[in-house]
């Protein structure tokens, strides 16, 4: 079986769950054999972006630690072999270059999506 | 050729990017996929008649069978009568029904 | 029964926040309606639909006391599908995140819940005819 994860939804709790929840999970289920690809589309594309800093949070004397690094868990991926492509339709609309982004992505036109999910047994937007 | 179920829950009027979902349906029918798309939620508010906006007109056209969920629609005041050229009514147990038959479903 | 189908669910939702969280539920019942033996995999703020510290409340606005409001509890709507699916042969194995539990302070969840890993959620899947993700937004 394989399954492809479309992640849209972009820094949406990351700073609370140091990640984003569904990269996290993709990891997850790719360390328990899951054989799996990502999309990034709409504004999910911007966490292939190389720049991506969060500076340290303090909540009074609460000093918060190790805040999300999302590209390297983009990276991270890759490294573990899971396919991550991109939509270059979604890029171009945010204005985001290629030279901004991380090492070993697949771009896809949107126009091209249709033949990409014909891989997959199952295609799970998140 | 394989079986899609894209269930749309957005509305074009709040997102931008149902049309986008919109495309794909269109676009999975033009490669010869069978498509539902299927509407729930406020996804049902682009199918009355007078919508001033007629992209599920161009969806219906590519070949893609387009429904909206009863229990949406009347929650909303929207009768049956006065759907969009191309969008049906239809129980949820059709979700379940696609499910269960196998095809690839996506929720948006 | 010749046509018992397995379906798995992922669902992310907190409860009252947003219809998804209805119709998934909405959908669960009428799979177990059929007798369907059910997966649910509950991830982020999904894993408080079964809370067992769900209360009903009285509506002022409404005018309305506890018992004449019947507020709807998720909680309820779960063990609900649970006892239908039973009831007409299948079965709801429902898993909460159990690292989503921790952080959000959810482990009392109503009978039938067992906690569990993102491992759970792909096994559900490849034991399955089909499987619906329901994300948040």
């Amino acid at each position: 079986m394989k399954a492809l994860n479309i992640i849209e939804t972009a820094y949406r709790g990351t700073l609370e769950e140091q990640d984003d929840t569904i990269v996290w999970l993709t990891h997850a289920l790719k360390g328990a054999g899951a054989d799996l690809d990502v999309l990034l589309r709409a504004n999910a594309v911007n966490y292939a972006v190389k720049a991506q800093k969060v500076a340290p949070l303090s909540f009074g004397d609460r000093q918060q630690k190790h805040g999300p690094d999302i590209a390297n868990d983009i990276a991270g991926l890759i490294a573990k072999g899971v396919g991550v492509y991109i939509v270059k339709d979604d890029l171009a609309e945010r204005g985001i270059s290629d030279d901004e982004l991380i090492d070993g992505l697949s771009p896809v036109s949107r126009d091209g999506l249709a033949k990409l999910l014909d891989g997959y047994d199952h295609v799970w937007h998140w | 050729m394989a079986q899609y179920l894209l269930i749309e829950s957005r509305d074009p009027f709040d997102s931008n990017d149902v049309q986008n979902f919109y495309g794909l349906a269109s676009g999975l029918a033009k490669e010869g996929n069978e498509v539902t798309l299927f509407l729930v939620q406020n996804g049902v508010l682009a199918a009355r008649q007078n919508a001033r906006f007629a992209a599920l007109g161009a969806v219906a056209s590519a070949g893609v069978e387009i429904l909206a969920d009863d229990f949406s629609l009347d929650e909303r005041g929207i009768v049956t009568g006065g759907l969009a050229s191309g969008v049906k009514a239809a129980p949820l147990d059709i979700v379940i029904d696609q499910l269960a038959q196998g095809r690839k479903a996506i929720w948006h | 029964m010749a046509d018992k189908k397995t379906l798995t669910f992922a669902l992310m939702d907190a409860p009252y926040e947003n219809a998804r969280s209805t119709t998934a539920l909405r959908l669960i019942n009428i799979a177990a309606k059929r007798g369907y033996d059910i997966n649910v995999f509950a991830y982020e703020g999904a894993v408080f639909l079964p809370f067992a510290g769900q209360q009903a409340h009285p509506n002022p606005v409404h005018g309305h006391d506890a018992e004449q409001e019947d507020h709807p509890l998720p909680r309820e709507w779960v063990e609900a599908v649970i006892k239908e699916a039973a009831k007409n042969g299948g079965k709801v194995d429902w898993v909460n995140c159990g690292l989503c539990v921790d952080e959000r302070g959810a482990g009392d969840a109503v009978e039938g819940v067992r906690r569990g890993t993102p491992g759970d959620f792909w096994n559900m899947a490849e034991s399955s005819d089909n499987t619906l993700v329901i994300p948040t937004k």
